[in-house]
């Protein structure tokens, strides 16, 4: 299928790449079809809505900076995802970069979770709070040794 | 606003299926127990408002990503 992205303009993509998210992620509850993309660049991805070509967000695993990282998240918010087994599962923390990239921090806080057999993606609320909304990436990189 | 008055372990009924019950008073801290159905999602305000906003800054990131590879080749040596 053909869409719009923020990133790309008009691509083509597999309709194994659409994720639909039931409740939206927080800030955005009416955008619900997003797209996941590859950007060329890992560790990142672009999570791009499918209703707003605005709107699209850059995603990470979170253990590629902080290997120390563990999802502990409600039933609940795994009953979103219609959770069977951990193969299934993709998680992702939300990236923002601001004019400053060194300053590039991610969100350990409210983790993106995606079933990618069925499909469904859901922000998650971390139930571990030493995970913050800002975690400095490339800060936690550099002292990765010292922890 | 409706302000209701509780004491420990009573309860108050909102709907037909959500319940908010006073678990413990200690101080100037609360504990509520808060029974309701998985569709309807209940969280800590100041904790949703962190993830509302840093969503709202993510979603204004600049397209152009930045390089994360020095740091993570400095991080296998």
């Amino acid at each position: 299928m053909t869409i719009q992205s923020k990133p790309y303009g008009q691509i083509e993509i597999s309709d194994r790449q659409v994720i639909t998210f039931p409740v939206g992620i927080f800030g955005f509850e009416n955008l619900h079809k997003y797209a996941l993309l590859d950007t060329g660049q890992p560790p990142f991805y672009w999570l791009q809505s499918l209703d707003e070509t605005a709107i699209a967000f850059i995603i990470m695993n979170p253990y590629v900076f902080r290997p120390d990282y563990v999802l502990d998240v409600s039933g609940e918010d795994l009953d979103a995802i219609d959770y069977e087994t951990d193969e299934d599962i993709l998680v992702f923390a939300i990236v923002t970069i601001p004019e400053e990239e060194s300053r590039m921090s991610a969100n350990l806080q409210g983790p993106v979770i995606i079933n990618r057999v069925r499909q469904l993606g859901h922000q998650a609320i971390s139930l571990n709070q030493s995970w913050k909304t800002k975690h400095f990436i490339m800060d936690e990189l550099e002292h990765a040794g010292a922890r | 606003m409706l302000i209701l008055a509780r004491r420990l372990n009573e309860k108050i009924v909102i709907g037909d299926d959500i319940c908010v019950s006073v678990v413990d008073i200690r101080g100037d801290q609360v504990k509520l127990g808060i029974e309701a159905p998985k569709t309807v999602k209940v969280y800590r305000q100041e904790v949703y408002d962190a993830i509302q906003s840093e969503n709202v800054e993510a979603s204004k990131s600049a397209i152009s990503l930045p390089s994360l590879d020095p740091y993570l080749k400095s991080d296998n040596d």
